[in-house]
């Protein structure tokens, strides 16, 4: 019998989906392996590819011990293929289907629809990892420096996941499309990836960690919504991503917050109480707090834009056809179906913002968007303690909704933090003051040196309270192999 | 939808194109302002089209031609970011009328035949330059162009999603110009057509959808120069100075009859008729082509031209009641003939050429129009070659026989040209007179051989030019109880046997467009499958898919 909780070694790609006796995908997946590892080893820098990283690797998929940790050059890296085990009798959460028995193969009629939503999300995986490809260069400290790894070797699997998906049921559209996935590049002119948030640079790490924070919410949303999927293939595979993607949350909000740690430290160590003193606090080496929150306006607003129109066709689509649920579907207690609901939302009327009844089939996306505003609102509340606690009086704020939107109904105004709606004359004037400016991006830049001794952490932030995998405080978590 | 369709505009009206003119090269962008649509009710998102946005790409057209001769070469592409144009507006479609969406996708269409014409008939060639999601209507304005390219960043892709999206077909020669121009195999064509998200990149031009597909890096730098290429190539005559079109006066009166200088709308509701006069010239023809020129659009060639094409377009999508056309002219025929002879002995000169190519548009519009259509060749009439055109083009035509009593006017006479014998054929490749004819082309010699012979009725009833020909004691009565009888039969089985009617002899593709694909995407715009309540059009939008009946018809 198939071992569907271990995951198999016996092919060259690991697998709890039984792919040894799966011939014709085993074969199509092989085939795409060497375009994958070129991808990767043209991608990141040839010492870290040498280099042995402390990475845990995914070997099950039950949730109590599911990875183990161990040194493994990242070529090296089993990514793998590997499903959430299946539910006895799981029947398709919401839609006009719902209650019937989940499909195990791609309804025909909807083939079209699951592919591009799995094309899309396929998309975005290895474009952050190309976003970030240069981060090792001016890590802070090994630790942060293998959980960049991390995070990029896990994005490569989930890649392999929708890879999976695309080879085994959509045949030769699917592979086409797999391989396209390897031929589209972050900030590419020749072929840019499909989401413009993934076309952004990274420049620093202060803006990887806002990336972590807010633009893989943005992912563990859209895993959660296709985690009800009907498709129940898809849904396995997205319930296993979102294990590994609270990492990179994880990663994320410890990022920012050793950020903000550091500069708490260093204004308390030298007297300094105002954090509009910027000037000052920028001669200590650290990142002053309203710096601080114009990468939050960047990279929030960046990310609310990847939940597209408030009011979209195809997200009514596919939550109607039982492709793409809400966010905790089952916890939400309704008909599951919105055939005669309405929901909340807002829109632009005479110059004001408004806020409208919809059908709410039609406004799934802004659903979504609003229990992203919720969930990452929790990790904010948890810097400002910090902040109270250093009896610093500032407060960091997610900038209203309306705020530097290229998308939806917002991208047609000029909306201020506050959610007030000004004049294009007035933005241009005072952008500077809510997005990052290009000294405030320099600054940044000239505090990324790296910092690469065992237990030692950049001045711009703090050392963590514990080490991955409990590790101690000088472990070396990358050996780093130096040509 | 009560307001009036206005079909004149100009530039500094434009909301959704504008035109960067450099040299023999015009960049044409299409930036449609979504909050800009014709009718309330919808949002033109996407660069989707609805007819205002029609109405200003036809003047477009229009005045490439006549205002802007220097252009050989038109990009047409898309101002907006990831999408050339998501075709006609789903929600517009949705909410209008039937008869709306039939005259809509006419009118389009027309548009279409217009622009890929222009490589033919004036030597400008449209190059449609693909960035972003081609869809629909959108892949249907590329596919009227002469050459398609479409960039290779493995998003951008051509499609035409209406038959599993919407449950309607590429109705504006989509489906048609697939196979027939594009030839695209047509298994291929199949697994195109029913296939949402289309075709992109290599594949794209493997199925012969695109002509080229280009590296995206070097996408815009190879089209200018694709375009600078094909100027350089083009045959086209070079001409320094255009003229202009100025806009065109006119009065509609509480009645709905609309008074042009040289065309006059009588419109009569209860008796669901319009009757068109045309005037005839009363200057003397220019003296030569610099004289036409220096006139410009005030010469009566295409003043009239000019306001005999926007009084049809206002009946067909303002006076939908209006089932019957009358046309009928007054004024001296032989002056007609020297103002066409001008243009008809210096076809070669590009204004001249321009003028005809404009009324061969005008009388294939009228061909197509879906309205019972007749002729009154009454005295004091000058039905003289172009003229006499649309005595072939309706349905039936009367003529006066004898002097009237009372009635002091020159006697009724038809006189042939050159222009019956050519250079404005129907959409179906034949003159008129040929298809008119078609069982005894001897007929066409007999009449050719009548050339300027300024034919009374009995002459040309017996060359076959008219239906009936009446003296004064029938006239009244019988043209009445034609009209009265031609009201009273239902408009649906009018224009189904006319449009059958008009026809005949070979198909072309513009044949196939305006009658195959016409008539069913008419049928499947009637059915509940696409337009019920619970149809994919009413659907679209609202998450629910449509219901669908799923017997077939």
């Amino acid at each position: 019998m198939m071992d569907l909780i271990n995951v198999s070694y016996d092919t060259q790609i690991p697998n709890n989906v039984g792919l040894s006796e799966d011939k014709k995908v085993l074969k199509a997946l092989e085939k795409w392996h060497p375009g994958y590892i070129n991808w990767w080893n043209d991608l990141i820098p040839q010492n870290f590819q040498e280099s042995m990283v402390y990475l845990r690797t995914a070997v099950s998929v039950d949730p109590k011990g599911w990875a183990k940790f161990d040194y493994v050059k990242m070529p090296e890296y089993r990514w793998g293929v590997l499903l959430a085990p299946e539910v006895e009798g799981r029947t398709i959460p919401m839609g006009e289907h719902y209650g019937e028995p989940a499909w195990q193969e791609v309804p025909g009629e909807y083939r079209n629809m699951l592919k591009r939503l799995i094309v899309i999300q396929g998309d975005t995986e290895p474009g952050s990892v190309e976003q970030q490809r240069f981060l090792g260069l001016t890590a802070p400290s090994l630790y942060d420096m293998r959980n960049l790894f991390q995070v990029n070797v896990e994005e490569g699997r989930h890649l392999w996941a929708m890879v999976y998906l695309l080879q085994k049921y959509f045949g030769r559209d699917g592979r086409e499309e797999a391989d396209d996935l390897l031929v589209r590049s972050s900030g590419s002119d020749e072929a840019p990836r499909m989401l413009g948030a993934f076309n952004e640079e990274t420049p620093d790490w202060l803006s990887f960690f806002m990336f972590t924070y807010f633009t893989d919410r943005d992912g563990k949303m859209q895993l959660e919504s296709l985690a009800q999927s009907g498709f129940d293939p898809l849904s396995r595979t997205c319930r296993f991503m979102l294990t590994e993607e609270a990492h990179h949350m994880f990663v994320g909000e410890t990022g920012v917050g050793r950020t903000i740690q550091a500069t708490l430290e260093a204004m308390a160590k030298h007297g300094i109480t105002d954090p509009y003193d910027v000037g000052k606090i920028r001669d200590l080496g650290v990142i002053d707090l309203p710096t601080i929150q114009k990468k939050l306006n960047l990279h929030y607003t960046l990310s609310l834009d990847l939940f597209g129109q408030e009011v979209s066709t195809n997200a009514a689509n596919a939550f109607n056809y039982g492709i793409k649920g809400r966010y905790m579907e089952q916890r939400i207690d309704d008909d599951h179906k919105l055939q005669n609901d309405t929901y909340a939302v807002t829109s632009i009327k005479d110059g004001k913002i408004v806020t409208e009844d919809v059908p709410a089939l039609t406004a799934i996306n802004m659903r979504l968007r609003d229990d992203y505003v919720r969930d990452a609102a929790g990790g904010v509340g948890r810097w400002n303690k910090q902040i109270a606690k250093a009896g610093v009086n500032f407060e960091l704020k997610l900038p209203h909704e309306g705020f530097h939107r290229q998308i939806g109904v917002f991208s047609s105004v000029a909306v201020d933090p506050d959610g007030n709606i000004i004049s294009s004359d007035e933005w241009t004037k005072r952008q500077n003051e809510w997005l990052p400016t290009k000294a405030d991006g320099d600054y940044i830049q000239s505090l990324m040196k790296p910092c690469f001794e065992p237990g030692q952490y950049a001045s711009w932030i703090a050392a963590p309270k514990v080490g991955i995998d409990n590790k101690p405080g000088d472990f070396e978590y990358v050996k780093l192999h130096m040509a | 939808m009560t307001k009036i369709i206005d079909f004149r505009t100009d530039p500094s009206k434009y909301r959704h194109w504008r035109v960067e003119y450099d040299g023999p090269v015009a960049n044409l962008f299409m930036d449609v302002d979504e909050d800009a649509g014709l009718f309330d009710g919808y949002q033109l998102k996407l660069n989707s089209y609805d007819l205002g946005v029609d109405i200003e790409l036809a003047d477009v057209v229009q005045r490439m031609r006549f205002e802007h001769p220097q252009v050989k070469v038109v990009v047409m592409q898309s101002a907006k970011d990831k999408v050339f144009c998501a075709g006609a507006n789903i929600r517009m479609l949705g909410g209008a009328q039937h008869s709306h969406k039939v005259n809509f996708c006419k009118f389009t269409n027309e548009t279409r035949n217009t622009f890929e014409a222009a490589e033919s008939d004036s030597g400008q060639k449209y190059i449609a330059a693909v960035k972003g999601a081609c869809a629909g209507g959108g892949y249907e304005l590329a596919l009227a162009c002469n050459h398609i390219m479409l960039t290779d960043d493995s998003t951008s892709s051509v499609s035409l999603p209406e038959v599993p999206l919407l449950a309607v077909l590429p109705g504006t020669g989509g489906l048609t110009r697939v196979t027939d121009k594009r030839k695209v195999r047509r298994d291929r064509a199949d697994i195109f057509c029913s296939t949402e998200e289309g075709v992109r990149g290599k594949r794209a031009q493997e199925w012969r959808l695109v002509d080229e597909v280009i590296a995206n890096s070097k996408f815009d730098e190879t089209v200018q120069t694709r375009a600078r290429e094909f100027a350089a190539d083009s045959a086209k005559a070079d001409v320094t100075q255009g003229i202009t079109l100025n806009p065109i006066d006119r009065t509609i009166a509480e009645d709905g009859s609309v008074s042009y200088e040289l065309v006059e709308v009588a419109l009569e509701r209860s008796a669901r008729r319009a009757t068109i006069t045309i005037k005839g010239p009363e200057e003397a023809a220019p003296a030569d082509m610099d004289a036409f020129t220096a006139q410009g659009d005030a010469a009566y060639m295409l003043r009239l031209a000019r306001q005999l094409d926007d009084a049809i377009l206002h009946l067909r999508l303002n006076e939908m009641d209006a089932g019957l056309l009358v046309f009928r002219t007054q004024g001296d025929p032989e002056s007609f003939a020297a103002h066409e002879a001008l243009l008809m002995d210096n076809a070669d000169h590009w204004l001249a050429n321009e003028v005809l190519k404009y009324w061969k548009r005008i009388l294939k519009r009228i061909d197509v129009t879906s309205r019972s259509m007749a002729a009154l060749v009454e005295h004091g009439s000058c039905f003289t070659g172009i003229l006499a055109e649309i005595l072939f083009s309706v349905d039936r035509t009367y003529m006066m026989e004898d002097a009237f009593d009372g009635d002091n006017r020159p006697m009724a006479t038809i006189t042939l040209t050159g222009a019956n014998f050519g250079p404005m054929p129907m959409s179906n490749d034949l003159t008129r007179l040929q298809t008119r004819f078609l069982g005894e082309p001897e007929a066409v010699d007999k009449a050719k051989a009548a050339i300027g012979e300024q034919l009374e009725a009995e002459e040309a009833e017996e060359l076959g030019l008219v239906t009936m020909i009446l003296d004064d004691i029938d006239w009244e009565d019988e043209i009445r109880i034609f009209m009265e009888e031609r009201a009273s039969f239902s408009p649906d089985a009018m224009t189904g046997m006319e449009a059958n009617l008009r026809f005949a002899g070979p198909e072309t593709m513009e044949t196939r467009i305006f009658g195959r694909l016409t008539a069913w995407q008419n049928w499947i715009f009637n059915r509940p499958n696409a337009v019920g309540a619970d149809g994919a059009l009413q659907r679209y939008g609202t998450g629910k898919r449509g219901d669908y009946n799923m017997e077939r018809v």
